[in-house]
């Protein structure tokens, strides 16, 4: 079993749901990151997305676009983010750990070096916003031979017949993006939010991550009671660009904001 | 559409997914696929619907002014001393290129399909100004993402859209050109997915925009061949267009891809030069990879990232090119060539002393070609030029360069 069903099976036995952040690798410079990783597990994460910065993020909200700009200041791209992910491992050999992003740089380092990177790094997931299952076959197959389970977003506006797709080659767990927009963006609405995982759940046995719009304990203890895990973004990135001259300061509010999550979650 | 290509076509791209061989297809975000799919299902739908066809015809004759002449720079010619050459003249058209040959296409799909808001990015503003025209005349809500530095050089166009009735967005992301306003332009389509219609302004995007965008600009290429016929007696013996994202190159070159004998040249924007790394000339100078929505030619670095481009004109200055292209140059049926910023400026002079035209800077580029190109060939011999579109909107960025001011 791969580490995220692993994951995500020990947490259904213990009645838990998977708490999910999102930041940016290399933002707001590269050395800030590593260290965050490991204070974010501390203080409650169970799986972590971590993003692959990009130059052109069609599908992301301003927040994680200046997060890019600031991590692509200092020319962390894809190489950089997998020895990152490298060095993450040294010191945790439990926390599954997700590559969030888009395809170019993948495809400029070659689908079969990409995939053996990955493996070497060790990574559990990757998320590729703009690679739709159609499109996926060479690209999976290539991670699934090597462990890696590759993950798909799924819309408000998705139907059973795509679902079905993303549940044939997606793998680990399905990200259902919970509005209609780009990340950061707006406010979700939890009945919405439950009458499509209703009908998500009629068509895959993966367990369901919701993000796009959880911004604070409250939301993300509605979003446990109806789903398998809640992944929380731009939140946690704003702190960084509010506390740019004192990025202590900001990794305080980040784990103070993870934790009252994971407190939220659990009762 | 059968009736809309010439009997017996065997080039058949793309395939019901979008791919000319490995390039194209369909890269986005998921919330876009159910919009995508519903586009392209209306878009084979009334492409074979002869009211639908009927109403195109019209509108391209009565309200764009088509067709456009095809007209014999006797001068010109005489002058370089070779081939003789023929400007198609899309600078002639409604609102002043061959951009409205698309919008007026999509503005009517858009109709059918019951979509009240229009976006569009847009580069030198050439786009923008005629999707503003087509949802003016339609009374469709218009946005129009622009980055912030060509909002700055194309003024003239942003006030002329602002006219129209259009909001105009100035885009302060990345670098601030046509790729970001793509971006913005997408972030859009995401979030009003359902009233929208993204008119998409070159044959760039996912499928079907890059078929769909070449079939409306196909008429270029089609009326072209008509012509050169009628007033030549024979088939042209080479095809010459900009290649911005690469629509009116394609719009040009598509109906001839089966006569052999017909040689295709795409010019791509060499901004400093090639060699400089300052430029625009993904398929003369960069590699395959994927960037919004489709896998094409483009300008990235070795972690994929997008480089930026640079160009003395705004509508060829993007990074990537319509993924038909990428499969022209590949199986050796069209040849990329580049005209650095300084070769196109002295296109641009010799056209307008030489015949009393003044084209478009993208145009530009492939004037200076042909300058190149004509010497070498026989008087006999027949060169058409895609003159895509008409000068006014460059007046500012020329007496810039060039230090005049009124
Ligand atoms: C006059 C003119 N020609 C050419 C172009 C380049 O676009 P494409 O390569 O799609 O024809 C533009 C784009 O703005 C334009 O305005």
């Amino acid at each position: 079993m791969s580490r995220l069903a692993n994951k995500f099976a020990d947490l259904k036995a213990s009645g838990r749901k998977a708490l999910i952040p999102f930041i940016t690798a290399g933002d707001p410079y590269p050395e800030f990151t590593v260290p965050l990783l490991h204070e974010m597990v501390a203080a409650g994460a169970d799986v972590i997305e971590l993003g692959v910065p990009f130059s052109d993020p069609m599908a992301d909200g301003p927040v994680i676009q200046r997060a890019s700009e600031r991590a692509l200041s200092h020319h962390t791209g894809l190489r950089k983010v997998l020895s990152m992910a490298m060095e993450f491992r040294k010191t945790d050999q439990d926390t599954p750990l997700v590559l969030m992003g888009y395809l170019n740089p993948i495809e400029i380092m070659g689908y079969e070096d990409f995939a053996n990177a990955a493996q070497r790094a060790d990574v559990d997931g990757v998320l590729t916003v703009d690679l739709p299952p159609e499109e996926s076959e060479a690209c999976v197959s290539l991670l699934r031979e090597r462990g890696i389970d590759q993950i798909f977003l799924l819309a408000p506006n998705t139907n059973a017949e795509r679902i079905q797709k993303m549940d044939a080659v997606g793998s680990g767990y399905l990200y259902y993006v919970s509005l209609k927009g780009v990340t950061g963006a707006g406010h979700l609405d939890t009945a919405d939010v439950e009458q499509k995982l209703q009908l998500i759940r009629q068509n895959t046995a993966l367990p369901v991550g919701v993000g796009f719009g959880v911004k604070d304990a409250d939301t993300a203890k509605t979003i446990a009671a109806i789903a398998d895990g809640v992944v929380v973004g731009s939140a946690l990135i704003s702190k960084i660009e509010a506390n740019l001259d004192d990025p202590q300061q900001a990794r305080h509010e980040i784990i103070t904001l993870l934790k009252s999550m994971r407190e939220a979650m659990d009762v | 559409m059968t009736e809309r290509y010439p009997q017996g076509h065997k080039y058949d791209m793309p395939d019901a997914r979008g791919h000319f061989g490995p390039y194209g297809g369909i890269f986005v975000a998921e919330t876009l696929m159910p919009a995508i799919t519903e586009l392209n299902e209306a878009y084979q739908r009334y492409m074979q619907d002869p009211e639908f066809i009927a109403e195109l015809d019209a509108d391209l004759r009565d309200y764009v002014g088509r067709p456009s002449p095809l007209y014999l720079a006797e001068r010109w010619s005489r002058e370089l001393g070779g081939a003789q050459i023929y400007l198609k003249r899309e600078d002639l058209n409604h609102t002043g290129a061959h951009k409205v040959n698309n919008t007026v296409g999509q503005a009517l799909l858009a109709k059918r399909m019951g979509k009240t808001r229009i976006i569009a990015e847009t580069g030198a503003g050439q786009h923008g100004v005629a999707t503003a025209t087509v949802a003016a005349r339609l009374g469709l809500e218009c946005v129009v993402y622009m980055g912030a530095v060509d909002v700055a050089r194309q003024a003239l166009n942003v006030y002329r859209m602002k006219l129209l009735g259009a909001t105009v967005v100035p885009v302060e992301s990345g670098s601030k050109t046509l790729k970001d306003a793509l971006n913005e332009a997408l972030r859009d389509w995401v979030t009003n997915i359902d009233n929208t219609f993204y008119i998409i302004g070159t044959v760039a995007g996912p499928h079907p925009y890059p078929a769909m965008v070449r079939d409306f600009q196909a008429v270029i290429g089609r009326e072209a061949k008509q012509q050169c016929i009628a007033q030549a007696g024979r088939l042209p013996d080479a095809l010459v267009a900009c290649v911005g994202g690469g629509s009116n190159a394609i719009g040009l070159f598509y109906p001839f891809i089966d006569d052999k004998s017909v040689k295709m040249i795409g010019v791509e924007a060499a901004g400093d030069g090639v060699e400089t790394g300052r430029h625009s000339a993904p398929l003369c100078a960069g590699r395959p990879g994927v960037l919004h929505g489709n896998r094409t030619y483009l300008m990235a670095d070795d972690d994929g990232e997008i480089i930026e481009t640079h160009s003395i004109s705004a509508g060829l200055d993007y990074p990537g090119v319509g993924p038909e292209h990428a499969w022209l140059k590949d199986t050796g049926r069209a040849q990329y060539v580049n005209i650095t910023d300084d070769e196109a400026l002295a296109g641009f002079h010799a056209l307008t002393r030489m015949e009393g035209i003044i084209p478009a800077l993208e145009s530009s580029h492939a004037l200076a070609y042909a300058m190149k190109l004509a010497p070498t060939m026989r008087k006999d011999q027949i060169i058409i030029i895609n003159l895509s579109g008409r000068g006014d909107k460059d007046m500012h960025t020329i007496m810039q360069r060039e230090g005049i001011s009124l």
